[in-house]
């Protein structure tokens, strides 16, 4: 019955991926139309679809320096912080 | 002991102790229902102060029951009702024992009043947990327990140490909140002992390593006691010590980052527990009911999701061999009820609407917000969307979807688990929804309750509800924007242990080198020096004590001998056995000093 369902939807990938997009564009419509604010701590918050953007650049933001820490050479030698799986049987 | 008080540790540890002993068709329904014994005790359970035991000038508490002990008594059992179902399929009784010890060992630090009692049992839940990766038996999990066990012992030295300057510089060993407004040496070493407990950084590295490393059905039981333990002491001893804070915070980015490098889904899951525990500690570092509320209320939640996650993830490994994320992929036509489970489990600890963290996470950052903590409260924000970013998304992404991975073999063996997992997995998500949508019921456990009455009223707010979808879902965009970036790379990710493990080698090179030279040249001075002195005087004491003393203590040196030849044989078995033996040992005299 899952796996019915899971492949029901990804014939229809394009589709799914279109009804992702809406719900996302409501979300932010929602969020400034109806949306009580009155009782938010900072004024930042206020700002319509703060937290969208909020949420899309802490997304960006920890994937890209995440990775830049595990990947760069750190003191200028072989060592980074992502290493061989054999790292410690040598 | 009154019959309002017994003790649910003491029903698990000898629970355990009778274990080997129920055999064949009993042994099964026995496993559920000792956990079950003890659930039954933390319900019945009236607030109160009990087990009080005068041992030499001190006085030992066993038995304090208040709201703050009751909600973490509560969970524990519970956890343990659910994690010896999901291993009912494992044959060795020891291993069931040594999960049963453990929990004894959490539940005997949530009950007791003192630093004594509470020094036994934190070492216990060290001593018993260890063998839950032992039991793995591969070639690393020998030397992983062993690391393990070396981290926890030096903190637990830490601890110890913080307590008897406490006890030298007051006299007291009543484990009650400390002056947290006037910290000296003793506050910040009990602090020690404890954040290594709740793997905060830098002592946070054993966990990964442990728990990435522990039997399936171990893992499940490790993920939930021994942090939530720590967050409890802490919550006890130390609510409002302000550096708590900015380890918290630092703990919750933390997790976070390394989740994102790591390759193998239960040591991601296990960067992810000092991601949450991050929030709880900032929680108690901010002090104040609400957060209190929120530390609470959190860890119950952490408990069933993030056990429910590792039962997920557990029982891939279970049913393929495999963890790791680049030798799996694809597995939802062969898995869909794992898929499933696991994704509830996501779903709960990002906290979205409906789900467990939702009403628990938020409640922590709330106080935040209210304490003017505001950098606080948006770094755990921060954090959230990451927690989402992994657990939520890339979790059951790269096992269950993205590229296939496995090998054929992999693929074959791949079903969905026994019954007995299913059921556990099912009950753990069953609860992680009841949670999030009928608040009440966590609600009404909580230490304060016109805080959580007050939180109650705003959890569900349409402000909050759209906040919290607004960054999951954009997250969610982010993540499969950039997911080229996340797709997993065979690596392991250096941590803190480096230290330790490099160090190791490092004292292997001098112990060769300098100490043996030192040794080998000691020795000779000894033989030539030291051993014609001691040779003689031996020959008087050997005169002296055959004319003299043997006639009289014959027979108690015979005693003497027969039982140093029983102790050899104890002696003989592997360095477990005899840990195992000492651990049996201190549970016994436990009982007898309680029932005495």
């Amino acid at each position: 019955m899952i796996v019915k369902l899971i492949d029901y939807l990804r014939d229809r990938l394009k589709t799914v991926i279109r009804l992702c997009y809406v719900v996302l564009g409501l979300l932010v419509v929602y969020d400034v139309t109806f949306v009580d604010k009155h009782a938010v701590h900072t004024a930042m918050e206020k700002l319509p679809g703060f937290w969208s953007v909020f949420g899309f650049v802490a997304c960006v933001l920890i994937i890209i320096l995440s990775k830049w820490y595990g990947h760069v050479k750190w003191f200028g030698s072989k060592f980074r912080i992502m290493s061989p799986e054999d790292y410690y049987d040598n | 002991m009154t019959t309002d008080f017994i003790h649910p540790g003491f029903v698990l540890i000898i629970g355990a102790l009778l274990l080997p002993f129920i055999m064949g068709p009993l042994r099964k329904p026995y496993l559920i229902l000792m956990p079950i014994l003890a659930f039954a005790c933390v319900l019945k359970m009236q607030n109160g102060t009990y087990g009080v035991v005068h041992f030499m000038d001190w006085q030992l508490t066993f038995g304090r029951v208040d709201a703050l002990s009751q909600v973490f008594g509560y969970i524990m059992t519970l956890m343990c009702i659910i994690g010896s179902m999901y291993g009912l399929h494992v044959k060795d009784p020891k291993e069931h024992m040594a999960a049963w010890m453990y929990v004894g060992g959490s539940l005997g630090v949530i009950y007791c009043a003192d630093y004594i009692t509470l020094f036994i049992f934190w070492e216990l839940m060290a001593f018993s947990s260890v063998f839950l990766v032992w039991f793995r038996k591969r070639k690393e999990s020998l030397p992983t327990g062993f690391r393990y066990l070396m981290v926890h012992t030096a903190g637990g030295l830490i601890l110890l140490a913080g307590f008897v300057l406490r006890y030298k510089a007051t006299g007291a060993l009543d484990f009650n909140l400390l002056d947290v407004d006037h910290p000296t040496l003793y506050t910040y070493l009990i602090m020690v002992g404890f954040i290594l407990n709740a793997a905060v950084p830098p002592f946070h590295a054993w966990l990964p390593d442990a728990y990435g490393e522990a039997t399936v059905s171990g893992a499940v039981f490790m993920c939930a006691f021994t942090t939530k333990t720590a967050v409890y002491a802490l919550a006890r001893g130390l609510a409002g010590l302000d550096i708590l804070i900015v380890l918290g915070v630092i703990m919750a980015l933390y997790g976070v980052v390394y989740a994102v490098l790591e390759n193998d889904a239960r040591r991601l899951l296990a960067y992810h527990i000092i991601s949450q525990v991050g929030y709880m500690v900032a929680g108690v570092g901010i002090g104040t009911q609400m957060a209190i509320n929120g530390a609470c209320a959190h860890a119950f939640a952490h408990i069933l999701y993030k056990g429910l996650l590792f039962m997920g993830c557990g029982s891939v490994l279970y049913m393929t061999g495999k963890s790791k994320f680049s030798e799996l992929g694809g597995l939802y036509k062969k898995m869909p009820w794992a898929f499933v489970f696991t994704l509830i489990g996501g779903l709960s600890i990002s906290a979205f609407p409906l789900f467990s963290g939702f009403v628990s996470k938020s409640m922590i950052v709330y106080a935040g917000f209210e304490e003017h903590l505001y950098w606080a409260a948006f770094l755990l924000t921060l954090a959230s969307a990451g927690t989402f970013l992994h657990t939520g998304l890339k979790v059951p992404y790269f096992i269950w979807f993205g590229k296939n991975n496995c090998s054929r073999e992999t693929w074959e063996k791949a079903a969905d688990p026994p019954w007995n997992m299913n059921v556990a997995m099912a009950v753990a998500s069953f609860l992680c929804i009841f949670i999030g949508s009928y608040t009440p019921y966590l609600y009404k456990m909580l230490p304060y309750q016109n805080e959580a009455a007050d939180y109650a009223l705003h959890v569900y707010s349409s402000y909050h509800v759209s906040e919290s979808l607004q960054i999951l879902l954009f997250t969610a965009l982010g993540f499969f924007l950039l997911i080229k970036k996340l797709a997993p790379e065979p690596t392991i990710s250096i941590d803190m242990d480096w230290f330790y493990r490099m160090g190791g080698r490092g004292f292997y090179w001098l112990a060769r080198k300098p100490i043996q030279t030192f040794d080998t040249w000691f020795g000779e001075v000894y033989r030539t020096v030291g051993l014609y002195p001691l040779m003689t005087t031996a020959k008087f004491w050997s005169w002296f004590d055959w004319h003299g003393i043997d006639g009289v203590v014959d027979g108690l040196a015979r005693l003497v001998r027969n039982t140093g030849a029983k102790l050899r044989t104890v002696q003989n078995g592997r360095l477990q056995y005899n840990i195992y033996y000492a651990v049996s040992i201190v549970a016994v005299l436990i009982v007898a000093y309680v029932f005495g």
